[in-house]
């Protein structure tokens, strides 16, 4: 295996120097400064074009008091000025089909492009949110169906589909616990539990629902530390907020344990659904002891992230939880659906309206083509794809946790640590091979962390090609660590002065 | 295996070989046995590509949509003209395959059409600063009620009746989990009742739970203001909720005066041809970005936007993109002033929001280009025309009556005279209209009262067959 | 490094100083070179009370904020104006630069901090 290992090296560092010189020269187009469409604008150029008025037009219906006298100065530029302008960006832009986007605890699945062509049908984009539910079947349909798919994925009894990302049902998630608790005469669980190797949204979101934040630490295996739990919980506590799989691609094999001691304190469990890509089909979070989940269908599902949004974040919840859902919820009675207003307990509306309904749409579309067996197949992949990628690198890279991961791992740059090679100048050579690199500096637990989860929709030859990328890195910081240090070269921009950005903030054409 | 699942069985036999392991189940053995399913998962059997395109074509005929019926419906939602060009340019893999634009190198697109998306909401609002955008216009308000507590160190929101409902109740959901005391001004005559205002910035330093949070010795826990009342700040809509055109001067003039913001939740296509929040001394500019390029959707994804005076840069929630250098001091674009944000301040971060909608931003932002500075008000202009044609023409029948004075834009309130408005709707449903908001719903004191909105998409024919069929006519 | 007779340091990396009766914080050489290149500082206002230990600023770089803590219990009499426009002074000379200035409350809160020594072998111990 050593010999295969050296020969993939040398081919791909050759194959890496030839490939390189090659998007030199085509990029060297793109590394012409991109115009903002502001410096092309022209008095008398437009891109558009409106009906005449068939109506009647009359002067005067704007009390001059009110009339705007200074003209919004929007570009005026032409269609192909704008068509161009737009490819130009797109093209100065990586997505997953550009190429293999390893971000940990982002799950940058492929996005199936039946998905996109079904939510851009007039049947769903043309409805209004306030059509009567007589003309909205279809679309209430699909809520229902998708509440009652994502409840018996997660081992939950509803799920609402109103939150408009993660963060946003971790925090309709946790003041549903909120209402709980106060419904019950308990205001006094004022404390949310958080270890520390959560997302930081975690305690934002908690903070934002009211709550104090206590941290748990973790334990040497990268789990819950269950003695520091225990000190952790008591009359005061709401709840604990946990991933798990872990931000270290871990499984807490100590659930069974966590939940008991949460649950006999008093506090409910919540599920942050980040890394729910590992365990559909296997386990649930319901039956870990879960009582409030949150999915990510942008990560999960397959939704495309759009450059950071539209997300959906659907929350899911135990049957004792059911009437603190935000209003309204989606029932079915004899094929007709409709929305459910009449909830004296809900926690009230988190969004207008009923969420990010495209996006829960491409999701539904995706489950159906999935299907039980293809989720099943989805998690084993990922988690498959991911221990092969460690194992591979596991002689070229530290291993914080060495054992088998689930759907996502962590290196660090140890290794490469005494040439003075950093782990962001690892990630910024990676843009060098055409590759987006992992997640970087989460968690913050390990030291200069380096989170890749390749997700199942990758083969083993991208695999392959990205861990020999990798490895030829590591090598080179061995015997060119300056070379690493400086890159990228290949990019449209170099590294950009993140500390001038935020000096002097520069926000709009014109600052 | 899954269309979605390159690995074939023989790749899977030489992975687990790799790792030394013989079957895949070996790679889950950190899950309790007792708590794996032991079933499969109750979900319908999957389906084709073939198969599903049926099935999906087939719920959404179930639907009546704007295509084929001719919509009168707004109240935060709305039938614009959606430029060819849009859907083009959100179609771009290299857009909506990616993700928060965390590598700048490599996401120099996004970042400068969102740089360029905040540009054109602060033209557009009159304001210095925009984020990239928020979940929708609901959260947007309340993000900035949240800026004014935090810049104020002040609790309590006085808020107009005229704010869209749902925005109300968004509002009071997050305000229930913050301390925070949210009192409505009501509406008379279909515009805010500002002569209440007077009488509700009293101090309230005797009320419960407000009088625990804020007292007037607190003027200076804040830092943007000199305290005169325990007002955070003062929130109006306009055009409001009923379309009527709201004095946004005033609102800003009084909230200085009581040293509380100002913030107004604005229409992106009115201000076209109103004075834009900037322009009226406000503090905070938010609201529904959907009209800008963004389709129906049944509600949603849509946009928020969220634009400030310079002076609360530092307390805005969301993503901001600035601009800089890099080492050969060729302009570029990034992610800044994140110290705001969750991943960095965690439990005191000024928001836990960490995304955007950004291709709902990018679409506005191709929207805006597009339309340019003639087309938005072109555009404007149209639904103005027609919205006043459509009130002319709904009176002229003797069956509708009017609500209010006021002026108004794209979107007007009318009372029925003949017949309850479930009755009309229902009608005009069957004629192919999808007709106007019942607002007794939202407003229980407005029986039959009828809120309309012309965009610039419906034609004359189109309005006088509602007129007709809405004031009892057939077709 | 300059140093000031009765300069005296925190757990959290702060400095504190007496001069005519106020206590001057800010932070130290240690603190801004964790950090790193410094790009905001928010000040309080002048006026506030604050207890010891309570937060009386935020130090914020690209990838990190961290709160200043008040050393002492006092009223904010002062705020350094010159770190909202040029913030990498801090950077510069971290004990040049102050950041806050508190008429104490009771000057004795100072005997509990560290001093020089104290403070170095502290940092040895944290890297």
């Amino acid at each position: 295996m050593a010999d295969k290992i050296n020969e993939r090296q040398v081919n791909s560092i050759d194959n890496g120097r030839a490939e390189l010189e090659d998007r030199r020269q085509i990029e060297q187009n793109n590394r012409e400064q991109a115009m903002l469409i502001f410096e092309m604008s022209r008095d008398g150029r437009r891109a558009y074009s409106l009906p005449a008025c068939d109506v009647p037009v009359k002067e005067g219906l704007i009390p001059d008091a009110f009339a705007r006298r200074r003209d919004a100065d929007l570009p005026q530029v032409s269609e192909v000025d704008v068509a161009r302008h737009y490819t130009r960006l797109a093209g100065r832009n990586h997505g997953v089909d550009s190429s293999f986007y390893p971000l940990g605890s982002c799950t940058m699945k492929y996005n199936p492009k039946i998905n996109e062509e079904i939510a851009s049908l007039d049947g769903f984009t043309g409805v209004h949110p306030y059509q009567n539910e007589e003309s909205a079947q279809g679309s209430l349909q699909v809520l229902y169906e998708m509440d009652r798919m994502l409840s018996e994925i997660t081992g939950m009894k509803r799920v609402t589909l109103q939150p408009a990302a993660g963060a946003h049902g971790e925090l309709t998630g946790l003041m549903i616990i909120g209402a709980y608790h106060r419904s019950r005469g308990d205001a006094a669980r004022t404390k949310i539990v958080v270890p520390d190797s959560a997302h930081g949204t975690n305690p934002a979101s908690a903070a934002f629902a009211g709550f104090e934040v206590v941290e748990v630490k973790s334990n040497p295996s990268g789990g819950v530390d269950i003695e520091d739990l225990k000190l952790a919980v008591g009359q005061d506590t709401a709840g604990l907020m946990l991933t798990n799989p872990n931000t270290l691609g871990l499984f807490d094999e100590n659930i069974e344990e966590i939940a008991r001691i949460v649950h006999d304190a008093g506090g409910l469990l919540y599920y942050d659904g980040a890394n729910a890509n590992a365990i559909m089909g296997i386990c649930r979070p319901g039956d870990m002891g879960f009582d409030v989940v949150h999915l990510n269908l942008h990560k999960t599902f397959s939704t495309p992230h759009g450059g950071g949004g539209p997300g959906s974040g659907p929350v899911g919840v135990k049957e004792e939880l059911v009437p603190f859902l935000p209003v309204p919820v989606v029932e079915c009675e004899n094929d007709r659906y409709w929305l459910d207003y009449d909830r004296p307990q809900t926690i009230g509306r988190v969004r207008s309206f009923y969420g990010n309904f495209g996006v829960v749409l491409k999701a539904y579309a995706y489950i159906r083509t999935m299907g039980p067996d293809g989720l099943k197949n989805v998690s084993e992949l990922a988690v498959l794809n991911a221990n092969y990628m460690m194992k591979r690198l596991e002689d070229s890279f530290d291993i914080p946790y060495k054992r088998i991961c689930m759907h996502e791992f962590i290196l660090s740059n140890k290794k490469q640590e005494h040439n003075g090679v950093r782990t962001l100048d690892i990630a910024k050579r990676l843009l060098d091979f055409g590759y987006h690199p992992p997640t970087v500096y989460f968690p913050l637990i390990v030291h200069e962390a380096m989170m890749i989860e390749p997700t199942e929709t990758e083969s083993k030859e991208t695999l392959d090609s990205f861990v020999d990328a990798l490895i030829s890195i590591a090598r080179e910081a061995e015997n060119e660590p300056d070379r690493v240090r400086k890159a990228p070269y290949t990019t449209v921009v170099s590294r950009l002065d993140e500390v001038k950005a935020a000096r002097n903030p520069v926000l709009k054409w014109g600052d | 295996m899954s269309r979605y699942i390159p690995n074939t069985q023989e790749d899977m036999e030489q992975m687990l070989s790799e790792i030394g392991l013989s079957s895949v189940d070996q790679l889950f053995t950190d899950i309790p046995e007792g708590m794996k399913l032991s079933r499969a998962l109750d979900l319908p059997g999957s389906l084709s590509e073939m198969e599903l395109s049926g099935l999906m074509r087939g719920l959404a005929k179930k639907n009546a949509h704007c295509g084929e019926y001719a919509c009168f419906l707004g109240a935060g939602a709305y039938d614009h003209f959606v430029p060819a060009m849009v859907k083009q340019v959100l179609s771009k893999p290299e857009f909506y395959t990616s993700y928060t634009p965390y590598q700048p190198e490599i996401s120099q697109g996004m970042l400068q059409a969102i740089f360029e998306y905040q540009t054109m909401i602060c033209q557009l609002t009159g304001m210095d600063v925009s984020n990239a955008s928020m979940y929708d216009g609901a959260t947007a308000v309340t993000e900035a009620a949240l800026i004014a507590v935090r810049s104020t160190g002040k609790s309590r929101l006085l808020v107009s009746q005229g704010l869209h409902p749902e925005y109300r109740e968004v509002l009071k959901t997050y305000g229930k989990y913050n301390d925070l005391v949210i009192e409505e001004i009501p509406l008379r005559d279909g515009i805010t009742a500002v002569s209440e205002l007077d009488v509700m910035s009293g101090v309230k330093g005797s009320d419960g739970a407000n009088a625990a949070n804020t007292t007037l010795g607190d003027e200076n826990a804040g830092k943007a203001t000199t305290g005169k009342s325990d007002i955070a700040a003062v929130i109006v809509q306009s055009p409001n909720f009923l379309g009527a055109v709201e004095d946004l001067k005033w609102f800003g003039e009084f909230a200085a005066s009581k040293g509380a913001l100002s913030i107004a939740c604005v229409d992106p296509i009115s201000i076209a041809l109103l004075e834009p929040p900037g322009a009226c001394g406000i503090d905070i500019a938010a609201g529904e970005g959907q009209g800008l390029g963004n389709a129906l959707n049944y509600g949603g994804p849509y946009l928020g936007f969220l634009a400030a005076k310079k002076a609360f840069v530092r307390k805005m929630p969301g993503r901001i993109v600035g601009q800089t250098t890099d080492n050969e001091d060729k302009r570029g674009f990034v992610l800044t002033l994140q110290a705001r944000e969750q991943h960095i301040r965690r439990e005191k971060a000024v928001s836990n929001i960490c995304s955007n909608q950004a291709l709902n931003a990018l679409a506005a932002a191709v929207y805006m280009s597009v339309m340019g500075k003639e087309g938005i008000k072109e555009a404007a202009n149209l639904c103005l025309q027609k919205a006043h044609y459509a009130a002319e023409k709904l009176f002229a029948t003797g069956k509708f009556a009017k609500l209010s004075e006021a002026a108004f834009i794209k979107e007007f309130a009318v009372r029925a005279l003949h017949e309850p408005i479930q009755a009309i709707n229902e009608r005009l449903l069957r004629h192919g209209i999808i007709g106007g908001l019942d607002l007794e719903k939202y407003y229980p004191k407005m029986k039959d009262c009828w809120l309309l909105a012309v965009t610039e998409k419906r034609t004359k024919q189109e309005i006088d067959d509602m007129v007709r069929i809405a004031a009892g006519g057939e077709s | 490094m300059k140093t000031y007779q009765g300069i005296k340091y925190t757990r959290e990396h702060e400095w504190a100083r007496v001069e005519d009766g106020l206590v001057y914080v800010g932070i130290s050489d240690f603190a801004q070179n964790a950090l790193g290149d410094i790009v905001f500082v928010e000040l309080p206002n002048p006026g506030k009370s604050l207890k010891a230990g309570e937060q009386a600023s935020v130090v914020e770089s690209v990838k990190a904020a961290s709160d200043i803590y008040s050393p002492v219990s006092g009223t904010i009499v002062k705020v350094n104006e010159a770190l909202e426009d040029t913030p990498e002074l801090l950077n510069a000379e971290p004990y040049e630069n102050w950041i806050v200035a508190l008429e104490p409350e009771n000057l004795s809160e100072m005997d509990a901090l560290m001093d020089e020594q104290q403070y170095g072998d502290f940092c040895a111990k944290e890297a």
